[in-house]
């Protein structure tokens, strides 16, 4: 059982760390598919 | 292996297939008479393609002007009048010069959307929705007339580590991963058709955004499992001769006899092998998809397919090697949807196999310990091995692993 609940939450740190680190590097849909000059603020 | 192997050729060659229906030039039972429009599409055109049919373009495909030097009338407009170059546009034939966007911006005008689109709320949703439903229905029947595959003899009450933690880890990892990536998934393709009707769209839409935002970032998890895995694993099940008595018993699921197997038997071997190749290519169509455009995936693997003459065992002519940036992500996107159905499918079964299907089989995956009486019946050369290498170390004995 712990080595099952240690996968899930490797698994929801992944994610998360992923998330944060592919937006860091400039890799969100916002920042590859447009840019100052498209968009209305 | 045989089989398996034929299984994933046929697989792999049904999205060329798609791809290929989706390019071929269609087969007209009459040329219609078009001398009233001077060439140009008639009414029986405009018609026909609303009711579906297919009908032969390439009057206009091919109608896309010339230079002004050889249509000099036409000198200021290029030597193409507007209908021409938006035609030109629409085959994807025009000289576009984009300064943003790259290639993806050079196409205008893309009506593959629309062949993407039909088919995957149609033969795609529904036949993968059927092979679901269909494998759940026959592991309900297959449980209803067999039951649960139970122990032989007693317990012992002797124990032996059948997974140490970190193959636990990885397996759970990667388990956890694909119920969401699978659900998730499934939410993204039926949610317009099964969730907005009744709970509304705005409950869909933030239903998918969740789905798409989980399915996105769990994908890292499932790769990072998926190579622990193989690394871990692939040695185990490298096919060999007890493969095939296992399999000329059934394995034991049918009937009464327990052929002898190592670590992995035959069926697990087919599990791991389905996981590592099925799961790569939707890896692999999925990191296309995580990053739009980056990654093209289809119009070189046609390429070499049609160098290796592949198509030509189907009988067709060739595979198409000039694809829109656009059309490449329809595809990507249809190959990972067709293989993950598969995937979820082949997984369904293994799900049932290792909880109701098995008495004490999902003991080796939670506290990585069987019963001695279990690794007997399901895995007694892999015992054996297992009570040689204990007794081969100092003050080892083939007693208790706990």
């Amino acid at each position: 059982m712990k080595a099952m609940l240690a996968g899930f939450a490797a698994m929801i740190l992944i994610g998360l760390g992923a998330w944060l680190a592919l937006g860091q590097m400039g890799f969100s849909v916002e920042e590859v598919s447009s840019g100052p000059n498209v968009r209305l603020e | 292996m045989r089989a398996l192997l034929c299984f994933l050729t046929t697989v792999l060659l049904a999205a060329p297939i798609l791809a290929a229906a989706q390019e071929a030039v269609p087969t007209e039972t009459a040329r219609p008479d078009r001398s009233a429009t001077g060439g140009a599409q008639t009414l029986e055109d405009i018609l026909a393609r609303q009711r579906g049919e297919r009908i032969d373009d390439s009057f206009r495909s091919e109608a896309i002007g010339g230079s002004a030097a050889t249509v000099p009338a036409l000198g200021p407009l290029g030597g193409a009048s507007d209908p021409e170059i938006w035609r030109a546009l629409r085959y994807n034939k025009a000289d576009v010069t984009a300064s943003a966007g790259g290639d993806v911006g050079k196409v205008l005008v893309q009506d593959g959307g629309m062949r993407w689109y039909r088919f995957r709320r149609g033969p795609l949703a529904v036949y993968g929705g059927y092979l679901l439903l269909g494998t759940i229905a026959a592991l309900v029947l297959f449980y209803l007339l067999r039951g649960k595959v139970r122990l032989d003899e007693p317990t012992t009450g002797r124990t032996v580590t059948r997974f140490q933690a970190i193959e636990r880890f990885a397996h759970w990892m990667m388990a956890g991963a694909f119920v969401l990536l699978g659900v998730t998934g499934l939410l993204v393709l039926f949610g317009r058709m099964f969730i907005a009707p009744y709970l509304g769209k705005e409950v869909n839409a933030g239903l998918l955004t969740g789905a798409k935002f989980i399915h996105n970032n769990v994908s890292w998890a499932f790769m990072i499992a998926l190579v622990m895995i193989f690394v871990m694993w692939v040695w185990h099940n490298i096919p060999n001769r007890t493969d095939l008595t296992w399999f000329a018993q059934a394995g034991g699921i049918i009937g009464k006899r327990h052929p002898p197997a190592r670590k992995f038997n035959g069926g697990q071997k087919i599990i791991f092998w389905s996981v590592i190749l099925l799961g790569g290519s939707i890896s692999v169509s999925g990191l296309s998809l995580l990053f739009p455009f980056a990654l093209p995936l289809f119009a070189k693997t046609f390429a070499v397919l049609n160098d290796l003459g592949v198509p030509g065992w189907i009988g067709m002519e060739h595979l198409p090697t000039a694809l829109a940036p656009q059309e490449e992500m329809q595809l990507a996107q249809t190959w990972h949807a067709i293989i993950a159905f598969l995937l979820m499918a082949i997984i369904i079964a293994h799900i049932y196999i290792g909880s109701i299907g098995m008495e004490g089989a999902f003991d080796a995956m939670n506290s990585g310990e069987v019963d001695e009486a279990w690794a007997h019946q399901h895995h007694s050369l892999w015992l054996d091995e297992y009570k040689t290498k204990q007794a081969g170390r100092p003050g080892g004995a083939a007693g208790p692993a706990e």
